[in-house]
């Protein structure tokens, strides 16, 4: 039953994947990543084969970080530089659903050799997770806009912590929430530096950003 | 007690973002800086005082890092304080109600949270907290990348910020799989792993290996994911170079060498090691590359850290473990000493440009014969320290018979030797266009600084104490090298 629950979970997280790859305007996405974290909170709770008190306030506050105030930072660094779609990417949107479409077979063939040794073994759990990271990464690396690379990074934490769930990595609870301020703090930074940036140079785009080189 | 070293420099920093003097700020700078510095010396004498508390522990390998960042730290703040530009600053009116926005104060804040989350790296017995330290490190510097508000700094701080941030969330994913590893009873506590480290996964722990190196080594700036490095460290305020070549640097090395050490621990060091040679070779090779023909002297400096990294990394790799703590050691000194030159350079020339730099000697007599000094330093003439740390790892890698190895070692060096003897001649001798008067040799307090850490880096060559000795070799003990 629980597993039929984590598969649900996880096409769902699959689905906010490729709607951020197949998406130019940067509001759905930030609105499909926090969608995608606040599913996300769910999954620990769905692994642990015994439900103890003591998740609830670590799941609480990843929920109101990941799905609340993360995206809200974002949100609002991209609303004060005044750019809301993202710029014509070097690929379209079309081949990002299709490179999202191999990157998905590719994440099932990794999780293969994996799948034996955690909790989740036969569901959907560990390649999904690995297909977020997957989808982060690329967004970094294929957007052109720096709030899309914050996004991506977003994304890909995501995914990391979907791979520590799918494990059932029990760290203490003091460093989960060491890990989830860092996280915050990054995606905090990176929003004051879109803000400095959209002011600098009048928009986000970093292909522009090219002055230092050898 | 263990908690003072960490929680001075965050309170003194939380203090500082706040909208206060900018006296004050100064002066709790220069107090995390000598008490920081004044208990890590303690803790050497009175290690009882310092005993472990949870995840947080004093070994010898950490406290030989914390040694490293706190003199450095203790230098540069000196730095600061005599070269006091960098510190003041327009005190612009903040739009914040409460917090300082100014580069100055977000300079003086963000040196504390640093100086903090360095401490936090060489404590951490714990690959979480560690992994959170180290994370934190990168959070706390790139406001200060972005000291000088222009375009071109900004370009390196978000690359900094998005690669590093990356390559840590990589590391992250380590973590997760040494977890994987050791399944319920290991955790990622240090010793719980050492303790059950037959039983650890052997496939898993050399696939968190592999990310580990990656991850940290991103921020360790082996090549090839040393890219964020040469920018950020030639926009950042020569200060903040400075610490960021000789302590963070060393702080990412840390961490790799603390998921070395587990690995050696559970049998499979070679696997290790072997990465180790890799990314070294790659990291020096790269770094050569770049050096030869380098026309800017800050850019200069932060590929030849690229190289010193590739030197570490060889020597872990071929299991020269005093020489290679022990130029972690020299490196940090001399690199240290060398961007805050740059810095007294930069303020003299007006530009990073080798070409506006020409003529030194005639301009800064001071600053010149430092440069020079601090470059046979850093070339590892004797009797440096690095000389000898340079040999000890040389001499590891030939009685270990690794001749290949050994040869590109040498010729990568004579390459980077050659390429920046030619660059630092002519910033020294060459004639530039146009004359400019010469200036007065007075007292030039920014020297001071330099000097210092060049005298240090002296010292360890002519004169290392015995302790200093043991310390070293105890670290290397300690990392499974």
């Amino acid at each position: 039953m629980t597993n039929l629950w984590i598969d649900l979970l996880c096409l769902l997280l699959m689905l906010a994947n490729f709607r951020m790859l197949g998406v130019s305007r940067l509001g759905a996405c930030v609105r499909t990543a926090a969608h995608q974290g606040m599913l996300l909170c769910l999954l620990p709770v769905l692994v642990a084969h015994d439900f103890t008190l003591g998740l609830v306030p670590v799941v609480l506050l990843g929920l109101i970080v990941r799905g609340i105030l993360m995206p809200r930072l974002l949100w609002r660094a991209v609303l004060k530089a005044g750019v809301r779609r993202e710029l014509v990417p070097e690929v379209g949107f079309l081949f990002s659903l299709l490179a999202g479409v191999v990157l998905l077979g590719l994440c099932f063939l990794i999780a293969q050799p994996l799948q034996a040794d955690q909790a989740t073994a036969r569901t959907l759990a560990l390649p999904v997770a690995l297909f977020t990271i997957m989808t982060g990464f690329y967004l970094i690396i294929m957007r052109r806009t720096a709030a899309m690379q914050a996004l991506g990074y977003l994304v890909m934490e995501n995914g990391i912590f979907a791979f520590g769930a799918v494990f059932a990595v029990h760290e203490p609870a003091l460093i989960e929430m060491g890990v989830l301020l860092d996280v915050l703090l990054a995606v905090f930074i990176m929003t004051i530096m879109i803000h400095h940036i959209g002011r600098e140079f009048d928009h986000l785009d970093t292909d522009s950003m090219s002055v230092l080189k050898d | 007690m263990i908690w003072l070293l960490p929680g001075i420099p965050l309170l003194t920093g939380a203090i500082s973002l706040l909208r206060i003097p900018r006296s004050w700020r100064r002066a709790l700078l220069v107090f995390a800086a000598v008490s920081h510095s004044a208990l890590t010396a303690l803790a050497f004498r009175f290690p009882d005082l310092f005993a472990s508390h949870g995840w947080l522990a004093l070994d010898k390998a950490g406290h030989f890092f914390l040694a490293i960042s706190s003199v450095l730290f203790l230098i540069t703040t000196l730095h600061l304080v005599t070269d006091c530009h960098y510190l003041s600053g327009s005190e612009t009116r903040s739009s914040d109600w409460f917090l300082a926005t100014e580069p100055s104060a977000t300079l003086a804040a963000c040196l504390n949270l640093f100086l903090a989350t360095m401490t936090l790296c060489a404590l951490s017995r714990h690959l979480g907290l560690l992994w959170v330290a180290v994370e934190g490190t990168t959070l706390a510097t790139a406001p200060l990348i972005h000291y000088r508000r222009d375009s071109s700094s900004l370009e390196a701080t978000w690359k900094y910020l998005v690669l590093c941030s990356v390559g840590i969330a990589v590391a992250l994913l380590g973590n997760f799989f040494v977890a994987a590893a050791g399944g319920e009873h290991a955790g990622l506590s240090l010793d719980s792993l050492r303790s059950n480290a037959a039983s650890l996964n052997p496939v898993w722990l050399k696939a968190a290996f592999v990310f580990f190196i990656v991850g940290y080594g991103t921020k360790m700036g082996l090549a090839p994911m040393h890219t964020w490095l040469p920018d950020a460290h030639s926009e950042a305020p020569a200060p903040v170079s400075a610490l960021l070549s000789g302590a963070l640097l060393n702080c990412a090395f840390l961490a790799v060498l603390r998921a070395h050490a587990v690995l050696a621990a559970a049998g499979l060091a070679d696997f290790s090691k072997g990465i180790f040679v890799l990314f070294g070779v790659i990291s020096l090779v790269v770094a050569a590359f770049f050096i030869v023909g380098q026309g800017d002297y800050k850019r200069l400096l932060a590929y030849s850290s690229v190289e010193n990294m590739g030197i570490l990394s060889i020597a872990v790799g071929v299991g020269a473990g005093f020489g290679g703590l022990f130029h972690a050691l020299n490196h940090s000194l001399v690199k240290g000493g060398m961007f805050l030159l740059a810095g007294g350079i930069l303020s003299r020339c007006g530009s990073t440009s080798v070409r506006d730099a020409r003529g030194l000697s005639d301009r800064a007599r001071m600053v010149a014969g430092l440069w020079l000094t601090g470059f046979l330093a850093l070339s590892g003439l004797p009797p440096f320290g690095i000389f000898f740390s340079k040999l000890a790892i040389l001499k590891t890698m030939i009685d270990g018979g690794h001749w290949l190895l050994t040869t590109l070692f040498l010729a990568a060096l004579a390459i980077v030797f050659i390429a920046m003897s030619r660059i630092v001649l002519l910033m020294l001798f060459d004639k530039p266009e146009k004359g400019f008067p010469t200036q007065r040799s007075r007292i030039q307090l920014d020297t001071l600084a330099p000097l210092l850490l060049l005298l240090l880096a002296l010292a360890t060559g002519i004169f290392l104490p015995e302790s200093v000795g043991d310390l070293i070799r105890a670290a290397a003990q300690e990392v499974g090298l």
